[in-house]
């Protein structure tokens, strides 16, 4: 989803631009927040965190493998201002050393990638927090669905930004539909991996879980062959408290418009994306883009907990298949690669 | 393309345009992009001389061009996108080698190509030319939040550190007979990017310690101050000026 120069008009450009550089100056103050004076190291840390996550590849069916974006995760890991901050660190690293996402489309990004999905993906995963009951399962669920929704919100997003200042003047419905269409599915990957790692944080460390904090049971100690709840710790400077209702509402909002698209797309998706890739030769971009960044769901849902996929998953499945054959040759390379026993690289999840 | 970016991207040399300083590069190329990304389409001899105006830079910079040609592979999936807007933009139709396109689209994707791929050309002769630390002060020197610079210089020296540290779990994995090969072994490979986390967390609360137990107070002491003088200012705006001038004659016929 890097958007390279030229993609989108400079008058646009500049205003994401001057959106994106505002949202990092406000992620800036809260990061500051939710971290003091640690930030920098461990902003810094995470935000290497992201750039490693995202090299490591999850195989999905047929040679071909996806590989995790991280908004959502960082998000929910480590708060939505460092997660912003982190996300665009990284955009910004991989734009002026990668050469991946133009110079100039840096604000759209930013703006799409790193502040829309962090911020959607957290709104929605307090949002689930506050209804859910208070347990561990409960915050895995609520990671999944922040990280399904974080990404099509991405897709739509950036759908905006391609009607207010696109080159080309494809029809917008187009657009829509084949990057909404695609990122329901990437989404869905998205989901399950974001979902399993922040699981196996929280089993681990449930205090480093920023989204999941105020969850730990409390300390019971043994009086006398008793339980009694032990004193009060001197109580944390509760980080970032008072922000979270704006963003809440506006997360909510969000949340529910997205809903009502996302629900609709996720049902109609395998008939409407085929429909549409085959009407209006699309398929062979929705290849690209699936290919590029997705880790496309397929057979294995047995493992997957929640019911709420399982219809979507048959068609995804045909759908992966029609992709995966159509990307012969870069599944050629890909094999190549992994017989040479090398973990695959970068380059090739691309490609 | 793999995870010791330090020393993979940048080609260390001497030439004019390494000794720049780094705020002037920067500074340089983002002017050309936006100036290449200002120009009309239709100026197609423009993206020409844009074209030899980096190919001289490349060659001032004694970059092979094999080496700028291998790192422009990064475009490839927006290549591949821009190669279907023919076939997908609306509008009058023309007949190329026997295909039925649409004229807005060709233009559309003349436009992508064009533009996307110089832009490209121009941050892999930055970066090739420039040492990771040496751009994160120029960012710093041009006003870029000292934070944001902290945050970034943190990732830079410690990507490595992580991306190593993912890799000997996973040749820990492999060394006990784990093979990825499907969606069914997911569930393995997000706990090593949980423990990954972890790790990379407790990490930072360690660095920041040692940082703290020698005096950090928040903010880095600057030790080396870049400066450019005016002659290596007016070096470096040598080539946004003259894709300006190309810009502007662009606009005018």
């Amino acid at each position: 989803m890097h958007v390279p120069d030229g993609f989108i008009n400079a008058p646009v450009s500049a205003v994401a631009g001057v959106v994106a550089a505002g949202a990092v100056a406000v992620s800036l103050k809260g990061a500051r927040r939710e971290l003091d004076e640690r930030t920098a190291p461990l902003a810094g840390l995470v935000a290497a965190f992201i750039f490693a996550v995202q090299m490591l590849n999850f195989p999905v069916a047929a040679g071909t493998s996806g590989h995790l974006l991280g908004g959502a995760l960082a998000a929910i890991l480590v708060g939505p201002y460092t997660g912003v901050l982190c996300i665009s660190v990284v955009l910004l690293m991989q734009g002026i050393l990668f050469a991946d996402g133009g110079l100039t489309a840096l604000g759209v990004n930013v703006l799409d990638m790193g502040v829309v999905t962090t911020v959607v993906a957290y709104a929605l995963f307090r949002g689930l927090l506050g209804v859910l009951p208070r347990t561990r399962r409960s915050v895995t669920a609520a990671s999944f669905v922040a990280a399904l929704v974080s990404v099509p919100a991405a897709a739509c997003a950036f759908t905006l930004i391609y009607w207010l200042g696109g080159t080309t003047d494809i029809a917008i419905g187009k657009v829509f539909t084949a990057m909404v269409g695609v990122h329901v599915l990437i989404g869905i990957g998205e989901a399950l991996i974001t979902a399993l790692t922040v699981g196996a944080v929280v089993a681990v460390r449930p205090d480093l879980v920023h989204g999941a904090r105020g969850l730990a049971a409390p300390l019971k100690l043994r009086v006398d062959g008793e339980l009694v709840d032990a004193p009060a710790p001197t109580p944390e400077p509760a980080p970032a408290h008072r922000s979270t209702r704006g963003l809440w509402a506006t997360g909510l909002v969000t949340a529910l418009v997205l809903a009502g698209f996302v629900s609709f797309y996720a049902s109609a998706d395998p008939d409407g994306l085929e429909k549409v890739a085959s009407d209006q030769g699309i398929d062979k971009e929705a290849k690209d883009h699936a290919a590029k960044d997705s880790p496309l769901a397929d057979y294995g849902v047995k493992d997957v907990s929640d019911t709420r996929l399982s219809g979507g998953l048959a068609g995804v499945i045909g759908v992966g298949a029609t992709l995966v054959a159509g990307s012969g040759a870069f599944y050629v390379v890909s094999r190549r690669r992994r017989t040479q026993g090398e973990e695959p690289s970068r380059t090739e999840e691309r490609v | 393309m793999g995870a010791g970016h330090a020393h993979k991207l940048y080609r260390h040399g001497h030439s004019p345009v390494h000794d720049l300083p780094p705020h002037c590069k920067l500074a340089a190329v983002f002017c050309f992009v936006v100036v290449v990304v200002s120009t009309p389409r239709e100026a197609v001899w423009a993206f020409g001389l844009y074209a030899l105006l980096i190919a001289g830079v490349t060659a001032l910079a004694r970059i092979p061009a094999g080496f700028l040609l291998g790192r422009l592979l990064i475009e490839v999936p927006f290549v591949a996108f821009a190669l279907l807007m023919p076939f997908v933009v609306p509008g009058e139709q023309t007949h190329v080698l026997g295909l039925s396109v649409s004229v807005p689209g060709l233009w559309g994707a003349w436009n992508v190509l064009a533009k996307g791929t110089l832009g490209v050309a121009a941050s892999v002769l930055l970066a090739s030319t420039t040492e990771l630390r040496e751009l994160l002060l120029g960012l710093q020197r041009l006003k870029l939040p000292p934070l944001l610079v902290q945050i970034a210089s943190f990732m830079i020296r410690y990507g490595d550190v992580i991306t190593d540290e993912m890799r000997r779990m996973s040749i820990a994995r492999r060394s006990r007979g784990f093979e990825a090969s499907g969606i069914r072994h997911w569930g393995v490979l997000a706990k090593s990017a949980g423990a990954l986390f972890i790790r990379s967390y407790e990490r930072g609360e360690r660095v920041h310690l040692a940082m703290v137990s020698r005096g950090y107070r928040g903010s880095m002491p600057v030790i080396d101050e870049v400066t450019a003088s005016r002659t290596q200012w007016a070096y470096a705006s040598a080539l946004p000026l003259l894709a300006l001038a190309v810009c502007l004659v662009g606009w005018t016929l």
